[in-house]
């Protein structure tokens, strides 16, 4: 052991290898880093800011629907869901038994459910009340979670249900205006990327990744005043008559809104548990009918256009029926003769048929194509009706004759109140829309001015007395209509013991405001003639609506006795 | 030379407080934007049940069933109304 020893040098290769080592841990230290750095940094990245950033889901909100003077029809209001992960719920009887009362579902529907394990996501109940969600949240169970959603709630109820429509679970629309207008109605929710502390709380925003959209409210042209009323006066009179089903539709002649639209059978939007097609339909826009004596109108109009007649010639003796190929057209209720304001005044189909074959077929098949017949109204309104309107070169002269009073002819109450126009705006037809709109309907001649006025004048006589429909007449305003009262077709031919009364109507007749279609489908309490059955609403729906409107009157202020014996005429079928 | 740097860095760290100060008062405020624009939300919302139950309220239906019932109102005779036409408008 010599001093010497402790100096002996160690060889070199050994602290060569030790640099050599801590050289090659710093080139993988340097690789690694490299490889996070520039391969990897993407990634790392995203997992960094996924502890802090989060992405929020906006809602976008669905239009609401409103009547013409603001009130809503249709709003959207949040709700809970609630829903579970089965396999995660850990709950024991007690407190199943209150989560089922909670909700209101049976205990055991609940416990079938948690069974199923495989499934990740089940949902308890959709759509609850928030102060219920609440309580559910209370319970404080694992597994159990909730998520916001949205619910319709229709205001109007079964009043408004026919126009407004509903949407379905999803808010999307699936009925009436609401699916017509979804595009617009629909809210598009967005989402954005914040930045979130330690407390959950937002403390940036980072990014938008998508605006959210509200969807746009929607004014419709109804008035909910009117429309009410309409439909009390449509819903007494399917119960006083026993009727199958009811429509209604009233139309404002100076701008073509559509000032009520009611149906019968109605369903209630909010709960559409039990709902029942025929509920459903909306009998104003989607059936068609056979229109019957409505639509002498237009057969006289074109009869007085092309100036074959004028409004006191006469065209029947009153007591002749017309024999075409077999088939015998006559007047069930003869009473002496006829001329052409009476063929409006009393309805009487010889003379309607009588003026339809002095005519070519090809001219009144235009005027019906012109009146709106056989072409869609164009509301933009799902399942809208067309009717049916044969081409002219397919009519049999029967078929000429029948058709100037309504038979071959399908038609629907839209079209047919929108025709009416024609006489309530001297010769103008206008378009007719479901929405808002302040500016004058641009209407479109089909008669001349001087034609649609002395029709005009024919259908006030029809509802004189004398007339076929003396209990549409109100007091204080002067009117004017015509009554229908068709048999309805049944298995390819006519039923004869079902009815479908029908009247459309003008109003005030002096300067009309409103057009208003009333049909009653089926009354079976006896009385079955349009004049009885469907005049009388339109007299109620247009003394409200003329009083609401602000119309001024043209007509003494006194009370329209009923009918006497033999003031009314009856209508042929 | 040492004391522009001396200098420069008191103006460093004055800077970087400042820096931190202000993102901390937007952090602050940016919470307070976002309580509101929630309290803005949760007024909408109540707007529209507030809406939902005013239309409810006021169908036409019950008013004038209360109308009718309650308060003993009725639809004035038409005889009894005047209109009044403004020669203005017309």
């Amino acid at each position: 052991m010599s001093a010497t020893a402790a100096l002996v040098r160690l060889p070199v290769w050994r602290a060569r290898m030790v640099m050599c080592v801590l050289l090659a841990a710093f080139g993988v230290l340097a690789a690694r880093t490299l490889y996070l750095q520039s391969m990897r940094t993407e990634f790392l990245q995203e997992k960094g800011q996924a502890r802090y950033s989060r992405v929020l889901e906006i809602p976008g909100t669905r239009g609401r629907v409103l009547e013409r003077n603001g009130e809503a029809l249709a709003i959207s209001t949040p709700v809970q869901s609630v829903w579970a992960i089965p396999g995660d719920v850990d709950a024991n009887g007690p407190q199943l038994q209150e989560l089922a009362r909670l909700l209101g579902v049976e205990a055991r529907e609940l416990r079938k459910r948690f069974a199923d394990t495989t499934r990740d996501f089940v949902y308890l109940k959709r759509q609850i009340a928030p102060e219920q969600a609440e309580q559910v949240a209370r319970l404080g169970l694992a597994g159990i979670y909730q998520h916001r959603e949205y619910r319709r709630y229709y205001p109007g109820g079964e009043v408004t249900a026919h126009v407004v429509g509903f949407t379905g679970v999803d808010e999307a629309g699936q009925e009436g205006v609401e699916l017509a207008f979804q595009a617009s109605l629909g809210g598009t929710p967005g989402s954005r990327r914040v930045i979130k502390d330690r407390l959950g709380q937002v403390v940036e925003d980072v990014e938008s990744i998508r605006a959210a959209q509200d969807g746009q409210d929607l004014t419709l042209a109804i008035d909910g005043k009117i429309q009410s009323l309409a439909f009390a006066a449509l819903k007494s009179a399917v119960a006083a008559h026993k009727a199958k089903a009811g429509a209604l539709v009233a139309i404002d002649v100076r701008t073509g809104e559509v000032l009520a639209l009611a149906n019968l059978p109605s369903f209630n939007p909010n709960n559409r548990a039990r709902l029942s097609g025929a509920q459903l339909r909306n009998r104003v826009l989607t059936d068609t009918f056979e229109p019957g004596s409505t639509l002498k109108p237009f057969t006289v109009a074109l009869a007085l256009e092309q100036g074959k007649v004028n409004p006191g010639s006469l065209v029947s003796s009153g007591r002749e029926s017309l024999r075409i190929a077999g088939y015998t057209i006559r007047d069930p209720h003869p009473d002496g003769t006829v001329n052409v304001a009476q063929v409006i005044q009393r309805s009487s189909n010889v003379g309607a048929a009588k003026l339809a074959l002095s005519l070519q077929r090809e001219d009144l098949w235009r005027m019906f194509e012109r009146a709106g017949f056989g072409a869609l109204p164009q509301l933009g309104f799902p399942g809208e009706a067309a009717g049916k309107l044969r081409p002219a070169a397919t009519w049999r002269p029967v078929e000429q004759a029948t058709m100037a009073y309504g038979h071959g002819i399908s038609v629907s109450l839209m079209q047919l109140a929108r025709a009416y126009t024609m006489f309530a705006r001297d010769g103008e037809l206008i378009p007719v829309t479901l929405l808002k709109s302040t500016q004058a309907a641009a209407g479109t001649r089909v008669l001349s001015a001087r034609t649609a006025r002395a029709v005009r004048g024919m259908l006030e006589l029809a509802v004189q007395p004398g007339g076929t429909a003396p209990r549409a007449r109100i007091m204080g305003w002067r009117v004017a209509g015509k009554t229908g009262t068709a048999h309805k077709q049944e298995n390819g031919g006519y039923a004869a013991d079902k009815y479908i009364a029908s009247f459309v109507g003008l109003a005030p007749a002096s300067e009309p405001r409103l057009v208003i279609a009333v049909m009653i489908d089926e009354p079976s309490a006896g009385q079955y003639y349009g004049g009885v059955v469907a005049a009388p609403v339109f007299s109620q729906v247009a003394q409200g609506a003329l009083r609401l409107l602000n119309v001024p009157h043209d007509a003494p202020l006194e009370p329209v006795p009923l009918p006497g014996e033999g003031e009314e005429a009856r209508e042929s079928t | 030379m040492a004391k522009l740097n001396l200098l420069l860095l008191l103006v460093l760290v004055v800077c970087a407080l400042g820096l931190v100060t202000s993102q901390h008062q937007a952090r602050k405020l940016f919470t307070d934007l976002e309580r509101a624009q929630a309290r803005a939300r949760e007024l909408d919302v109540e707007y529209g049940r507030l809406q939902l139950e005013a239309s409810t309220w006021g169908l036409h239906a019950r008013v004038e069933k209360v109308a009718a019932g309650a308060l003993g109102m009725r639809t004035p005779d038409a005889r009894r109304v005047r209109v009044v036409t403004l020669e203005a408008a017309r």
